[in-house]
């Protein structure tokens, strides 16, 4: 990498950070917990709208992964998110009505209060539906994952978004509250992903599964990138550049070998299709606040008239992350 | 007669505390060396919580410990020292780190040392012969300087390593002494740590040792060589190094392992798994067990960690594991069969192949419309789908997805200059393709499709060029496929022959014998549409020589094929 390069990257990290900063005036305090946060703590950081129906599970799973507190800031939510976010113990909130494509999808915001209150933390950031699964996640905490990372000198995973649907249509099952939402999207692609390597960040680049070939069979350069780093240990100088897809620096995004060995790697099950989706999908498109002018949700849209189904014969069905591991999806890398 | 146990650490002093009393319950002394780094108030703390037990369990002067130098070595000596005066009983000091797990109770140790009461157990390896390390310095830790700390300074230790490389400056090793290296976990006899520590060379020894590169893997090590009779060289403490050199680390779902191991001490537990501390620190069983350790299955899991992490799984591509070109150990998961012009001439070869070989055919993977997948499926193994653009958006993560998904069963599918090419490289480059050319037979669809002449034309010029460049492609010396080339002549001169030699390369086992080859299209008339071509200005290269009358199987010619690789 050159020097004008660098340079460049270098620019456009900290014009990230600056806009971190100014976007950091759209944010409300509404509970600030953070003083409670312990040395060595994990926490997670989330945006979020609209998303009551699904905290209840979204919390006992990551509290029983030995996250310590849960950073969110809520994007307008009328539902009672933030009711319900207010009374939890280990939570802080921040909310704000501003616009969620104008702070980059949110992570402007997620961005400053990183720059904050993460620094020198394990910190996992996800979306309300995703769920993060890791080798030996049954029978050993987050924690014990962070600490071998530490040992290692490794300061970021991968977690590939991976897409979970149901046997039937989309919404034919109703999703409760507090239900494990992979007992009706049980189902997964185990083999149809495009995987390239961004030359300018170095990050791979992961499209596919069920979404790319039902909704983007067409296009598939417009399908969702389903590459992830949501597991970081934080340094008040880093920064997500796009979703949590890729950072800066650079070196984070080397989540992989590229000399054939396998590095370590989770999955974030992604819980997006289940019968909350139709409504999503509608108000997302209204909204028009997502990326690209909302493509994605255009091409759901258009499918989901017809009740479309992503099952196919070659499904498979979630066991568990040995399974993944077995199948290629996620690797155990040199942690045994 | 009995056991000391020497405990340095210098994190998580709640469980080696708990590790400590469960020694001393045993009746067992220990004497532990805590890093002058960590905080008074923690290491007070830990006193208090052990006051219960202060006959057995001692501490000892506390020094500033770094990865890589003396003062561990130093801090190893002042405990040793603090054991052999206070505990005059003790036959046998075991030197363990604080984060070691006792996996079998004191009582069976003590028999063992019992029955072997001058034997030292150290691992102690020439460093002359054999490079015991794991990537890094091997002899040079002996004879370099090492003004520089390789944690903090890691630049400048490299630099000054190489700089008297090449300048040749070398230490002289002390006369008597052979570099021995080993792990530092050792277990000796009081009578050679006694001539160890009470030697009066000890303060040259330690005098050279202060300045070698990680002291306490050869201090130990190497003078254990002068001053014992009986050397066990391997560790009682069962610790395994990954790829980096760091210890591997046991967790809750590592206890039936660590269980059948038969091991006396584990290095290294994780401070936070409650339940592997609650299993091996419990109620010791009564009666004392005589096993041998054996370490093998451990030994295993932890040597397929190493493999995967530094080779990994052939013709996998994910997140953790994206290859740069020529370094994929296995571009692709398994043999796959690529066959160029035999559906055109023989409609029936796939079906024909898949029933001879036992294997899956599938049409024209690459063809210009859509995936042709075997039995006309649109959705194959791991949702992979027929979608043209899919495909072709990413050829690659397409043939090796393919590939990866169907294994173990082997894939075979057709090819031709019609279809997307983008992906030829990357075939040729793969050890597992098998790669079979019938040159020219693209044109025998083109004459029996009745299209007009000029059209024919024209595309037979595009395809002919399409092919000559794969079959140039071909010949290049990096290619790494098994390939085999024959113009369509040299095929219809003996088909059955070679056909037979591609179906036993495809399934060895089956050993198919053939009497009949699959059903070749009538080709009258051929010979004459080649002329026309011909005389139209399109010289047909690759088709050979083809007679004029259609009539192969003159008894005197002979087909060999062009093996070109």
């Amino acid at each position: 990498m050159g020097l004008k390069e660098k340079v460049r990257l270098r620019v456009q990290r900290e014009v990230r950070h600056m806009r971190a900063r100014r976007r950091q005036r759209d944010l409300a305090i509404v509970a600030n917990r953070t003083g409670r946060i312990q040395r060595g703590d994990i926490l997670i950081f989330c945006t979020l709208r609209n998303e009551r129906i699904r905290l209840p599970y979204f919390f006992e799973y990551y509290r029983k992964m030995g996250v310590n507190h849960f950073i969110f800031v809520d994007n307008g939510s009328d539902d009672g998110t933030r009711d319900y976010l207010v009374r939890q113990e280990d939570v802080s909130l921040w909310s704000t009505t501003a616009s969620y494509k104008r702070a980059h999808f949110g992570i402007d915001w997620l961005n400053g209060l990183m720059r904050r209150y993460a620094h020198n933390h394990w910190c996992l950031t996800v979306d309300p539906d995703e769920f993060l699964v890791y080798p030996f996640c049954d029978t050993r905490p987050l924690r014990a994952l962070t600490d071998w990372m530490d040992s290692c000198s490794l300061r970021s995973m991968s977690a590939m978004l991976l897409d979970m649907y149901p046997r039937g249509a989309i919404g034919e099952e109703p999703y409760r509250e507090g239900q494990d939402p992979f007992k009706i999207a049980s189902w997964f692609d185990t083999g149809n992903y495009q995987i390239s390597r961004n030359g300018q960040f170095g990050n791979v680049w992961i499209q596919g599964g069920p979404r790319g070939r039902a909704f983007f069979g067409d296009n598939p350069f417009a399908a969702p990138a389903l590459n992830k780093i949501p597991l970081v240990r934080w340094h008040r100088r880093y920064a997500y550049i796009s979703s949590t897809h890729m950072m800066l620096p650079r070196g984070l995004n080397n989540t992989y070998d590229r000399w054939g060995g396998e590095q370590v790697s989770g999955c974030l099950m992604h819980a997006k299709f289940i019968d909350t989706f139709g409504a999503k999908a509608e108000e997302e498109m209204r909204r028009g606040e997502h990326y690209a002018q909302s493509r994605e949700y255009a091409a759901y849209q258009e499918q989901l008239s017809q009740e479309p189904k992503l099952w196919t014969r070659w499904s498979e069905q979630y066991v568990n992350w040995r399974q993944l591991e077995i199948l290629g999806l996620i690797s155990k890398g040199n942690w045994a | 007669m009995s056991v000391g146990f020497v405990m340095l650490c210098h994190t998580a002093l709640d469980r080696a505390a708990e590790v400590a009393r469960h020694w001393a319950k045993q009746g067992c002394p220990v004497v532990i060396h805590v890093d002058s780094r960590v905080r008074y108030r923690l290491v007070r703390e830990m006193r208090d919580e052990l006051s219960d037990v202060r006959k057995l369990v001692k501490f000892s002067p506390r020094y500033r410990c770094q990865w890589g130098g003396w003062n561990l070595v130093a801090a190893t000596q002042a405990a040793s020292q603090v054991m052999l005066k206070t505990f005059p009983d003790v036959q046998h000091v075991y030197l363990c780190s604080g984060s070691c797990l006792p996996l079998r109770p004191a009582a069976d140790l003590i028999a063992y040392l019992q029955d072997r009461p001058d034997t030292d157990f150290i691992e102690s390896v020439t460093t002359e012969e054999v490079g015991w390390t794991i990537g890094g310095l091997n002899i040079e830790r002996f004879r370099l300087f090492f003004p520089f700390s390789w944690r903090r300074h890691r630049r400048l230790f490299d630099m000054s390593v190489r700089l008297q490389r090449r300048l040749g400056i070398r230490r002289r090793i002390p006369s008597g002494m052979v570099p021995h290296l080993g792990s530092q976990w050792w277990c000796l006899s009081r009578r050679t740590l006694t001539a160890i520590l009470d030697n009066p060379e000890r303060q040259a020894h330690d005098r050279y040792f202060s300045r070698v590169w990680i002291p306490d893997e050869s201090y130990f090590q190497t003078l254990v060589r002068r001053y014992s009779t009986a050397i066990e060289s391997r560790s009682l403490t069962l610790f395994k190094f990954d790829f980096q050199g760091k210890p591997h680390i046991f967790y809750d779902d590592h206890i039936p392992l660590l269980r059948r191991s038969d091991c006396f001490v584990a290095r290294k537990a994780w401070a936070h798994a409650d339940e592997l501390y609650e299993t091996f620190l419990g109620d010791c069983p009564e009666g004392v067990q005589r096993s041998e350790p054996n370490p093998g299955r451990i030994d295993r899991l932890f040597s397929a960690a190493r493999e995967r992490r530094l080779r990994g799984r052939a013709g996998l591509y994910n997140q953790g594991r994206f290859p740069v070109d020529n370094f994929e150990n296995g571009k692709t998961a398994g043999p796959y069969s690529m066959f160029q012009g035999f559906s055109d001439l023989m409609p029936d070869f796939p079906d024909w192949l898949a029933k001879v070989t036992e294997s899956r055919v599938h049409g024209h993977l690459f063809a210009p419309g859509r995936a042709e997948f075997s039995g006309g499926d649109t959705i194959i193994e791991g949702g992979l789908s027929d979608s043209a653009s899919l495909r072709d958006y990413n050829p690659k993560s397409f043939l090796t997805s393919l590939i990866w998904n169907t294994t173990p069963e082997r894939q075979c599918f057709q090819f031709g200059p019609a279809d997307n090419q983008k992906l030829n490289g990357f075939i040729a480059a793969d050890p597992n393709a098998q790669i079979s050319v019938i040159s020219g037979a693209w044109a025998v669809p083109l004459y029996r499709s009745g299209l007009p002449f000029s059209e024919i034309r024209r595309e037979a010029a595009r395809l002919q060029r399409i092919e000559m460049e794969f079959l140039e492609l071909l010949s290049r010396h990096w290619v790494k496929a098994r390939v085999r080339v024959w113009n369509l002549s040299e095929f219809l001169d003996d088909p059955l022959e070679l056909l037979q030699l591609l179906v036993e390369e495809i399934a060895p086992r089956l050993r198919p014998r053939l009497t009949q080859p699959p059903e070749i299209v009538d080709l009258a008339g051929f010979g004459r549409f080649l002329q026309d071509l011909r005389n139209q200005g399109m010289q047909p290269m690759v088709m050979g020589d083809y007679p004029a009358n259609d009539q192969f199987h003159t008894p005197d010619r002979h087909g060999h094929p062009l093996l070109v690789s």
